[in-house]
């Protein structure tokens, strides 16, 4: 036969707009619906059957699956590169399911020590009573993810950019180990988003999302999304009984050999998502939607905004440090060549001279600034970890977590960054 | 064929132009993915025979199995085969040897076989290896996003209803011309035109 011409690959802007979102089948709609419904009627008995039998596609109940919902999962999945998506409540949510798939009471997984902290206490503590095991390593040490490595382990753990400290991490050579040891690489690229870094081209196997920051980007919803990456064999070693083994909850399905590369998806909505229920709504996943579609120029603008941030305040008196991996003196710029080359993204750290109680003034005295524990809005938003969302980690932790007690927390948003430099001279000025 | 990606209008193009299937290596128990494959295809309207030689004899849901395909009495449009990939070449020349022969070999996911693929080939066969022909349906007509699923398809047109109940889709987009519009909405989805 003749050979078929090749089918155009789309971009990432074209992408953004339309992955998912075909015009709806029933009344034309082209936006995407809020589906704003609980339940979905059934065509007759049969198909019921063969829905919850997972024989057929299609909608049963919200905290299983939704249309609008469907939507952001396709269009997040597209632009990571993956499979297929889940979405869930929270960026939380999807690590709880994430793990939930991977782990059996008694396991471990790998995480960097350098990540978000409230992903630190929900591994530290609220995984102790599930009987999962966190094991620390250190992004500046790749060779200490070795080394934490036992046969327990079931996943290594690490963000691709680590809020807040602006860590930049060698995702292809943690990907070498995990491969080396047959466990899944999850990485959460909720600072980098797709726009910046597609983990799955430097081997994560799995990408978990905060919708909540820079993809939703309005600050208005809070949402996670799992990403499966096809690329894990699940049956290899017999040690992912939730993806190799029957399922006694589908009367006896092996989820690896009936959904193939995008088992892992599955896993995580039917067995997770399934039972424990942190669903998202429908309204949520609609605003998030809409946000995406800006994704790539608002990525573009705030890793302009936020580069011009760091560079004016490298050169301030009052600032001791800055931490930003755009900056040509920053230790991580040379992997941010490599793994963010579009830019560094909106969140910097940086360190007051005058200490703690310098950076308690200077969050009382902004005015543009927004001093509360997000980040990934279009408005600039300013905190100082060690008296907020750091607060509950011992002194230590904060200073290994780049949250010590001089260290103030920028997300830059899209204004015009005269109007936000201004705003940071007349605070740090009264401070 | 570049058996490592398939444009999308290639299996398109099979998946609207075959009928009738003979699925070697069906299994009956409801929680194998043949059955699974087997039950979602019939519920498209595709004549799905199944062939099993340990279950010949016997019925699945009102189709007879059949003990190899030179038993089948009917011409068969596409051999799809549930058989790890060593065991793929003798199905392959027993579908070579009907009368008259099939159009398409389709191996299903994580099963490869190339001396097969060539001989089909060669007997001028179309054939897919290491693919799902219930899960690139539902990829091309929209089903699969349903469920999250990356379908890698963006189109401004909107997925045509194949005609029974609402959550079940056909493989061709509607164009709006009025024999589109109205194959859309019988219940025959294998007459509808291509395109769209």
């Amino acid at each position: 036969m003749a050979e078929a011409k090749a089918e155009r690959i789309p971009g990432f802007a074209t992408l953004s707009i339309h992955a998912g979102a075909k015009p709806d089948p029933t009344t034309g709609a082209r936006a995407t619906p809020i589906y704003q419904t609980t339940s979905f009627v059934f065509d007759d008995v049969e198909h019921a059957a063969s829905l919850f039998g997972l024989q057929a596609f299609g909608n049963i109940y919200t905290r299983i699956g939704n249309p609008t919902c469907a939507v952001l999962e396709e269009r997040v999945a597209a632009l990571e590169g993956g499979t297929a998506g889940l979405a869930v409540a929270s960026g939380h949510a999807a690590q709880v399911l994430v793990m939930h798939a991977l782990m059996t009471p008694g396991d471990e997984f790998v995480a960097s020590k350098k990540l978000y902290g409230g992903s630190i206490n929900q591994f530290n503590h609220s995984y102790k009573n599930f009987g999962w095991n966190v094991v620390w390593a250190d992004p500046d040490d790749i060779g200490s993810f070795e080394k934490a490595v036992t046969p327990k382990t079931r996943a290594i753990f690490i963000e691709s950019i680590a809020n807040p400290g602006g860590i930049i991490t060698d995702i292809e050579a943690v990907s070498a180990i995990a491969r080396r040891n047959n466990v899944p690489l999850v990485v959460d690229n909720t600072l980098a988003t797709p726009y910046l870094c597609k983990p799955i081209d430097y081997g994560a196997d799995v990408v978990v999302h905060s919708l909540t920051k820079f993809i939703g980007g309005h600050g208005n919803s809070i949402g996670g999304l799992i990403v499966d990456a096809g690329t894990f064999n699940w049956s290899r070693d017999k040690k992912y009984p939730m993806l190799c083994e029957p399922r006694p909850e589908y009367s006896g399905i092996v989820l690896h050999e009936t959904f193939g590369n995008f088992a892992f998806a599955i896993a995580c909505r039917v067995l997770g998502l399934r039972d424990l229920g942190p669903a998202l709504s429908p309204f949520n996943a609609f605003l998030i939607l809409t946000g995406i579609e800006t994704l790539s120029l608002r990525m573009q603008r705030h890793c302009e905004n936020t580069l011009a941030v760091a560079e004016w305040l490298a050169k301030r008196p009052e600032v001791g440090w800055v931490s930003y991996p755009g900056l040509a003196q920053d230790k991580y710029h040379a992997l941010a060549k490599k793994y963010v080359p579009k830019g560094c993204g909106a969140v910097l750290t940086f360190g007051l001279k005058g200490g703690f109680d310098a950076g308690v003034k200077l969050v009382s005295n902004v005015k543009l600034f927004s001093h509360l524990a997000n980040i990934g809005d279009t408005r600039s938003l300013i905190i100082h970890p060690a008296s907020t969302t750091h607060k509950q980690l011992s002194d230590a932790q904060k200073v290994q977590a780049g949250a010590g007690p001089d260290v103030v927390r920028l997300s830059v948003g899209l204004e015009d960054k005269e109007d936000i430099i201004a705003d940071l001279e007349q605070a740090l000025a009264a401070a | 064929m570049n058996h490592d990606s398939y444009p999308d209008s290639y299996i398109r193009g099979i998946l609207n132009t075959v009928k009738t299937i003979a699925m070697v290596g069906f299994s009956p128990k409801e929680n194998r993915p043949s059955y699974f494959a087997f039950k979602y295809l019939t519920e498209r309207g595709y004549r799905v025979i199944p062939v099993n030689p340990g279950q010949a004899g016997k019925s699945v849901l009102g189709h007879k199995i059949y003990g190899s395909l030179a038993d089948i009495p009917e011409p068969v449009d596409m051999v799809d085969i549930f058989r790890a990939s060593e065991h793929v070449l003798p199905v392959v020349k027993q579908a070579l040897a009907l009368t008259p022969k099939p159009q398409v070999i389709w191996m299903q996911l994580t099963i490869r076989n190339e001396e097969a693929a060539k001989l089909a080939e060669d007997a001028g066969l179309k054939v897919v290896m290491n693919r799902c022909p219930k899960i690139e349906y539902g990829r091309l007509s929209s089903e699969i996003s349903w469920i999250g699923v990356n379908s890698r398809t963006l189109s401004s047109k909107r997925a045509q209803i194949y005609g029974k109940g609402v959550q079940r889709m056909g493989l061709n987009e509607r164009g709006g011309t009025p024999r589109e519009a109205a194959a859309a909405t019988g219940p025959a989805q294998k007459s509808t035109p291509q395109g769209g």
